[in-house]
């Protein structure tokens, strides 16, 4: 479009990571027209993995974490107004504020947002916290710093397990609750989730799986206490609801695409699908909202909620939206870390739908291990922990399409045979 | 690493660090580089300070330099990014 005889107006809906690396490669791959960004957050766009890491030991400021860009003067941002309602047949984006706003290519890169505490009188409770933005981060950050009696956690997801393990590394008592048989059950099942919940206790978290929490009891406005459906109560002064994400699609209500809390639906490509199954050749979506078939996956639908995936499904959409024909189906490995503590775990691949599971180097026992996960007799997805430099080899079986259970140069113990488990997603 | 206290670390324009830490591989060049802002915890956990004061720059650049997967990405508005 870049060539083309009329200047184009491209909006961007969203200002977070796949925002800015998808206006990044707009320019980069020579778009010069007029760019404008629009947040509903007052602020420009900023990495979240540090807010549930070290901003929340204090090392890091919130407002340390503005993601570096490369954008110059020529993009306009309209920060802390949320889009509110898109018009495709007139190409014109409603803004909180009044505005309206004509485009002619429209990238869509709204994100997620906290999944709430289900109640929303105990979740207003001083002291009850979820965390997805910097606000969130400075005010669970200096809730730490007031040093609690004890932090509860309500969700063993990796969001749970970052937050659990830095509160025992600020010497903080840190009870997890988590309803699955393990921590992480529903990603990595049951099987590498148990090793990594052991690590974690071993650190001194006080692991509740199993458990639910039926209500968290408030005295004089702040939260006091909880209690579990098996009726045991928790003292705890600080709740972190980590209970996973919603997608921000409510505002492409009534604009005809295929959208729900689930993501905004694309083809193979990139541009997103109208209620028909048809693409709006002007809108493209990226990061954590776009839900696509993976073509690694058979096509299967999936939105993944990864740092590495709104970067490169950002700059794919980006180049798109600027005339650049893709030369393949977006499809990067979907990959992925999580530091807990000072324990790093790291994916590569999906796990969705493995029938099973190997452990292929190291002891899973030790706390530092691989394990690779096959679906149909090929891999599919490898986890390490405390052992990236394994993972890349693990890497290229999953892209590969490996036979599983894998040999050869990744597998450090062909002589004594793998032992391949059920995977125990809960 | 740099502190709250650090009038250049959190008001922009400042220098902007971002490390791909699905590319890194804890090879902790970047921490002999530049040891204000880069270190390794435990086994691989890289921590760093996503806003370096200024009188770092040279150390920064040092470092991204040596990143041998090059997973350290660098705004720097005296230079451009
Ligand atoms: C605490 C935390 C820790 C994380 N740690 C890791 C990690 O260790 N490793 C990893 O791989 N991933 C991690 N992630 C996930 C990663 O940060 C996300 O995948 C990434 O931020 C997705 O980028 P995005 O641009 O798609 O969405 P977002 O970053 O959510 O950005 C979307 C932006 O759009 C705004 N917006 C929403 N609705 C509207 C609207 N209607 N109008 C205008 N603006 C709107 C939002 O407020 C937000 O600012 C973490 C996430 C969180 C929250
Ligand atoms: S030099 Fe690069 S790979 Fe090594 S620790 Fe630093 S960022 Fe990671």
């Amino acid at each position: 479009m870049a060539s083309g005889p009329t200047v184009e107006r491209v909006i961007v809906a969203g200002a977070g990571l796949a925002a800015l690396r998808g206006a990044e490669a707009m320019r980069e791959a020579g778009f010069s027209g007029p760019l404008t960004i629009v947040g509903d957050e007052p602020y420009r766009p900023y990495d979240r993995p540090p807010l549930s890491k070290h901003v929340l030991t204090g090392e890091t400021p919130a407002d340390a974490t503005t993601l570096p860009s490369s954008l110059g003067a020529d993009v306009a941002w309209i920060l802390g107004s949320a889009a509110t309602r898109l018009d495709r047949a007139a190409r014109t984006l409603h803004l909180a504020d009044g505005r309206a706003l004509p485009y002619d290519r429209l990238l869509i890169a709204t994100g997620t947002r906290a999944r709430p505490w289900p109640n929303p009188h105990e979740g207003r409770l001083s002291g009850v916290f979820t965390l997805r933005g910097r606000d969130d981060a400075a005010a669970l950050r200096a809730a730490l710093a007031a040093r609690p009696r004890r932090v509860l956690v309500i969700g063993g997801g990796f969001i749970g397990c970052e937050v659990a393990s830095l509160c025992r590394q600020l010497g903080l008592r840190a009870t997890l609750v988590e309803s699955g048989p393990t921590l992480l059950s529903r990603v990595l099942g049951s099987a590498v989730g148990g090793f990594i919940g052991a690590i974690h206790e071993g650190r001194g978290v006080d692991l509740r799986c199993g458990s639910e929490v039926e209500w968290l009891e408030g005295e004089d406005g702040r939260l006091v206490r909880a209690h579990l459906t098996d009726g045991t109560r928790i003292e705890a002064d600080v709740a972190v609801i980590a209970l996973g994400a919603l997608r921000n699609t409510e505002w492409l209500d009534g604009s005809g695409l295929s959208a729900d809390p689930g993501g905004v639906d694309c083809d193979a490509v990139g541009y997103v699908l109208d209620r028909d199954g048809q693409p709006d050749l002007r809108i493209a979506a990226a990061g954590d909202v776009a839900r696509f078939p993976h073509p690694l996956y058979g096509g299967r639908r999936a939105a993944l909620e990864h740092w590495s995936h709104a970067v490169a499904q950002g700059i794919h959409a980006g180049r798109l939206l600027a005339g650049v024909k893709p030369e393949a189906p977006y499809g990067a490995l979907p990959t992925f870390w999580s530091t807990q503590g000072d324990v790093v775990v790291k994916s590569a691949g999906l796990t969705t739908g493995a029938d099973a599971v190997a452990f292929t180097q190291g002891e899973p026992g030790s706390g530092r291990f691989v394990a690779v996960y096959g679906r149909e007799g090929r891999c599919v997805a490898a986890v390490s922990v405390d052992s990236a430099r394994w993972l890349p080899a693990h890497a290229e079986l999953v892209a590969t399409a490996a036979p599983f259970p894998p040999h050869g140069a990744a597998a450090d113990r062909p002589a004594r045979g793998i032992t391949i488990l059920a995977p125990g997603f809960a | 690493m740099s502190t709250t206290a650090d009038a250049s670390s959190g008001s922009s324009p400042g220098l902007r660090v971002c490390v791909d830490l699905n590319l890194c591989q804890a090879y902790a060049q970047c921490c002999y580089a530049a040891p204000r802002s880069f270190r390794i915890e435990g086994h691989e956990a890289l921590i760093y300070d996503p806003a370096p004061a200024a009188r770092d720059r040279a150390d920064i650049e040092r470092a991204r330099v040596a990143c041998p997967v090059q997973a350290i990405r660098v705004e720097d508005p005296e230079r451009g990014a």
